[in-house]
């Protein structure tokens, strides 16, 4: 019995190889085969401007290698050093380092030839010395990610008091409001997600990041909530009302993960000039993100200062990723992370606005149309579309 | 207990917080205006220890590496060769032969082929190119006002191509309306009387036009003036002004003065104090309305077209659009290293450079 199922396992894996082996022996590989040299595909992922100095990393997109030669910097060819090797095999990363004497503020336009003399280019908006990894700098991100993240956050847990004092009646607009919060939040990291896709070297397959990463943190909330529902007393609203700040607070921190990365390699690059009115924009709309957490528990809680640590921690967990995103996008941005953690951030708030909107229906899916829902559904859209302007910096 | 308990930690977090936020911006503040103080990203103070990075940076410019594969064409020999003077008589036979005529003028006969030829045309940078003889520039003819120039012809490339030469001839002969295109395998002879003496060229003329020149089927041809009034010069250097389009986006990502980019930086062109050096400057160059020619530290003649022979200007700069040619007379006034390079400063940094050198 045992070597039969040994069989099975092994008869279409050999199969497997003995077909591939025929393929490549004798197969009729010249079908696949063409006369045409295959377009090499390599691209600029990341400049660094340093003092009379600039440091390009630079993916090979395709299916063959690709060699550097030459390089242009604003149409004038320039020597350069490239680590680890000037030939760069599929999917293979390779720094080039140049001195040259770039101005800041003026746009640079980097252009690499290959062998065959394709070129991949590479425009600069506007060049600016790219952070390193140093203490003022640390400090900077670390200030960047309170301002823009923790404070805000925590800004809108302080709402609670004032939103307990509400009747009982107004729980329903309150939480509605809170997932049209979410729904907006959800979908706006959909798009930052979808917009990063593009960016993404084709051969690391962005799409599948973006699913693998929206999925998962589906599937594992929702699987860590079906657990908790056995552990705890399921009639314990307040338990339930705890957990859903939690699986929120979690939600919205990844997705401020994903904005801290964006913040942080934005300001790193020079591509945004994170002004004090920017620096407010962003706190007002991620006031809102803590008004989000905070609804759920407007009913069931008690007494505020009983459970005012886990509010603190809360806020923490929406807030300090902030901190931790822009640290990460400011020294060493990646878009496969930051699409990762848009994607997962995406998905968490999602399972979550979901798992809410379950909740209030009762009865059939229309009672959920009440007037008051409604209503608070659309103010969050519309408090999260307001105050979103003053993010357009 | 709990009550007081959540109240301390509420408090601690919010305090904790505001001095965080209140030491880093103190620190950062302090950091930012010592930036501002010191000018443009000078902040890393740890690069100033090395050797002199502003230095480096205005030193980095110029090409990557060296040209390694042999090369369809010798520049430096380039400049002097005309007729296949640079092939052994045995060699050169196979592509020249020249037969005096009773009238005292020659026929010269040349064997041009055409052929797909991949060149190196910056250091390791290598182009598809569509060439006369193998090579870019093509062979540069070279004949007496009168003589009989005889081209025979062969399409050893991919496409159908032609030889169109500037200079009068016979519409028959001019190698550019559909019924003149050579197509792959097949040849044709052309003849014309080399008139009038002057600098001119040839090229292909086959469609699209742009193609055919930009992928490097042109090359120099000369007509010596039988009567010849002007100085003797020591010294003549063919100098066919070009670029390449590598990307085929439509924009030269090569510049150059005879095909290879910064080929006279690394090899500067020898020449002696004050002895005639005659230059006949071509521009090719294709995707671009204009080229230019500039001489560092020294005047020029320049006869236009070379057609007449009185020097129309005394200067150190010309300008030509595609298919314009002037003969340039200089005598070096010192010794040293002059640079000459088009005026166009992208030109001359994309590759369209070069030195003489000279001695005394």
């Amino acid at each position: 019995m045992k070597r039969r199922i040994y069989f099975y396992i092994g008869a279409p894996l050999i199969s497997l190889v003995v077909f591939l082996f025929v393929f490549l022996k004798f197969g009729p590989l010249g079908l696949f085969q063409t006369t045409v040299v295959p377009l090499e595909d390599a691209f600029i992922q990341r400049v660094v401007f340093k003092p009379e100095q600039i440091t390009v990393t630079v993916f090979n997109n395709g299916a063959e290698p690709v060699t550097i030669v030459q390089a242009l910097i604003n149409d004038a060819y320039w020597q350069f050093t490239m680590e680890p090797s000037r030939t760069l095999q599929p999917r293979e990363r390779a720094v080039i380092n140049m001195y040259y004497p770039w101005l800041s503020g003026d746009p640079q336009h980097i252009s690499l030839l290959s062998r065959n003399g394709t070129t991949f280019d590479k425009e600069i908006e506007a060049a600016a010395i790219t952070p390193q990894l140093q203490a003022d700098y640390i400090q900077a991100f670390i200030l960047l990610g309170l301002y823009v993240g923790v404070i805000p956050v925590l800004l809108g847990l302080m709402w609670l008091p004032l939103l307990k004092r509400l009747h009982e009646k107004w729980y329903g607009l309150l939480i509605s409001l809170t997932v049209g919060l979410l729904i907006f939040l959800g979908v706006d990291a959909l798009f930052e997600a979808f917009e990063l896709i593009q960016e993404v070297p084709t051969a690391l397959n962005g799409s599948g990041i973006f699913l693998i990463g929206f999925l998962l943190s589906i599937l594992v909330l929702s699987a860590v909530s079906h657990k908790t529902e056995h552990l705890f007393d399921t009639d314990h609203e307040h338990t339930q009302a705890l957990i859903w700040g939690y699986l929120i607070a979690l939600g919205i921190g990844l997705h401020n993960l994903g904005e801290g990365l964006a913040i942080g390699s934005a300001y790193a690059i020079g591509a945004v000039a994170l002004g004090s009115s920017l620096v407010i924009g962003f706190m007002l709309h991620n006031i809102t993100e803590g008004i989000a957490i905070v609804a759920p528990l407007t009913k069931t809680i008690k007494n505020i200062r009983q459970d005012v640590h886990h509010v603190v921690l809360m806020g923490i967990i929406a807030g300090v990723p902030t901190i931790i995103g822009s640290l990460i996008g400011g020294f060493s941005y990646t878009t496969e992370f930051a699409l990762l953690f848009l994607a997962i951030g995406a998905g968490a708030i999602f399972d979550v606005a979901f798992d809410i909107i379950h909740s209030i229906k009762k009865g059939s899916w229309l009672s959920l149309f009440k007037v008051t829902h409604v209503i608070g559904f659309l103010a969050g859209l519309f408090i999260m579309y307001l105050t979103g302007f003053f993010v357009t910096g | 207990m709990t009550k007081k308990l959540n109240i301390i930690i509420l408090s601690t977090v919010i305090l904790v917080i505001l001095l965080v936020m209140l030491f880093l911006s103190k620190q950062t503040q302090v950091k930012r205006s010592v930036e501002e103080s010191m000018g443009m990203g000078s902040m890393q103070s740890s690069v100033s220890k090395n050797k002199n990075p502003a230095q480096k940076a205005q030193e980095g410019f110029g090409p990557n590496g060296e040209v390694k594969t042999k090369q369809s064409i010798n520049p430096t020999a380039f400049l002097s060769t005309w007729n296949f003077n640079n092939l052994p008589p045995q060699e050169r036979k196979k592509y020249y032969k020249e037969t005096k005529r009773s009238d005292g003028t020659a026929l010269r006969e040349y064997w041009i082929y055409a052929a797909d030829q991949e060149i190196e045309i910056a250091p390791g940078v290598f182009y598809p190119a569509w060439t006369y003889n193998g090579q870019v520039p093509g062979p540069t003819i070279r004949a007496t006002e009168g003589d009989l120039v005889r081209i025979y012809f062969t399409n050893r490339g991919t496409k159908a191509h032609t030889i169109h030469s500037h200079g009068f001839h016979k519409a028959s002969m001019d190698g550019s309306m559909p019924e003149d295109f050579v197509y792959p395998g097949k040849t044709f002879t052309y003849e014309f009387t080399a008139e009038p003496f002057g600098l001119h060229l040839n090229h292909c003329h086959s469609s699209p036009v742009k193609q055919h020149i930009g992928k490097g089927l042109y090359g120099a041809y000369i007509v010596d003036p039988r009567k010849d009034t002007r100085p003797k010069a020591s010294r003549e250097l063919v100098m066919v002004m070009n670029g390449f389009d590598t990307n085929f986006d439509g924009e030269n990502e090569v510049y150059a003065v005879n095909t290879e980019a910064f080929s006279y930086v690394k090899h500067p062109i020898k020449v002696k104090k004050g002895e005639r050096v005659r230059i006949y400057l071509i521009n090719t160059l294709e995707s671009d309305p204009l080229n230019s020619f500039h001489l560092h530290g020294n005047f020029f003649d320049e006869y236009k077209t070379g057609t007449k022979q009185d020097p129309n200007a005394f200067t150190d700069i010309v300008s030509f659009v595609q298919g314009e040619r002037s003969i340039l007379d200089v005598q070096f006034k010192f010794p040293g290293q002059y640079m000459f390079h088009a005026h166009q400063s992208e030109f001359t940094e994309k590759g369209w450079m070069g030195l003489f050198e000279v001695e005394e």
